[in-house]
């Protein structure tokens, strides 16, 4: 049971994060190094000239060492996530509940409603350079409010009742009328333009890992407890 | 009787395992996303900014 969650989740999470490290260095990282050029006072805007939008970028091996770790830790990222994913498969299935390939693709959206977009709804995917409260204040709001986000979609996915709908709506609203730790002020240098396409950058790439995900999790799950089977 | 009991040991021995694989998921998580050392953090860097995680 145990080899089985782990040596799904690690295809899983391995395949997944390797394409998501790809999309990320393509779609994402172009504009975090373009917001760093802010960050840094390199570029100042509303200092007076105009900037021109289209500034020279580092190319994908200008910084391979920097490139490199960021495949290595978007894998890990996603494969924490294939474990959580695939333990809670095991339940579901456990429960009577079929999980195919097909039914990941809505389990990695759940997934992606609980571990980035419910935070993200309030603590925006932050672009390097913003205005943000303490780590440590922001990051018990992050826990708490994927916590809630994942109650929440279980019980809509498996509660099956009318009282588990309306908690779950409490639990998926409650972290955003409480609030997230705010700065005090805005000291951001980078220019909204860049921040509004970081965040809607890391919202887009972030559901396209999840959907993977889910389906890389579901397929292996299944293909590992076949071979389980046909060996028992 | 002997089916209820290779039941119960079934869902017993069902959820430690599951249970574990979450801990330790949670654990590679706070790993890359959230533990501030520095190493840690300028390795993982790009990657917390990209995934929506509190980074700075």
């Amino acid at each position: 049971m145990l080899a089985r969650i782990l040596t799904s989740a690690l295809f899983a999470g391995a395949a997944a994060g390797l394409i998501v490290a790809l999309l990320q260095l393509f779609f994402v990282q172009p504009v975090l190094l373009h917001a760093e050029l802010y960050e840094t006072g390199a570029l100042v805007h509303f200092g007076g000239d105009p900037v021109s939008a289209h500034p020279e970028l580092p190319g994908l091996f200008d910084e391979p060492m920097r490139n490199l770790l960021s495949v290595l830790f978007t894998m890990l990222t996603y494969t924490g996530y294939a474990l959580v994913l695939v333990a809670l498969m095991s339940q579901a299935e456990r429960q009577g509940h079929v999980v195919t390939a097909r039914h990941g693709i809505i389990w990695g959206i759940a997934g992606f409603v609980a571990f980035h977009f419910a935070p993200g709804f309030t603590l925006a995917p932050e672009v390097p350079g913003v205005a943000a409260a303490d780590v440590g204040a922001r990051q018990i709001w992050w826990v708490a409010t994927v916590a809630t986000a994942g109650v929440a979609m279980w019980l809509i996915a498996f509660g099956g009742k009318l009282v588990s709908y309306v908690v779950a709506a409490l639990l998926l609203i409650a972290p955003h009328v409480i609030g997230a730790p705010e700065p005090d002020t805005f000291t951001g240098p980078v220019p909204t333009e860049i921040g509004a396409l970081f965040a809607a950058r890391a919202f887009g790439i972030g559901m396209a890992a999840w959907v993977l995900l889910g389906a890389f999790a579901a397929y292996f799950w299944q293909t590992e407890s076949a071979r389980d089977a046909a060996a028992a | 009787m002997t089916t209820k009991t290779l039941t119960s040991t079934t869902s017993v021995s069902s959820i430690i395992p599951a249970l574990f694989a979450v801990v330790l998921g949670l654990g590679i998580i706070t790993v890359t996303g959230h533990v501030q050392a520095s190493t840690l953090h300028d390795a993982a860097h790009d990657v917390r900014h990209a995934t929506g995680f509190p980074c700075h």
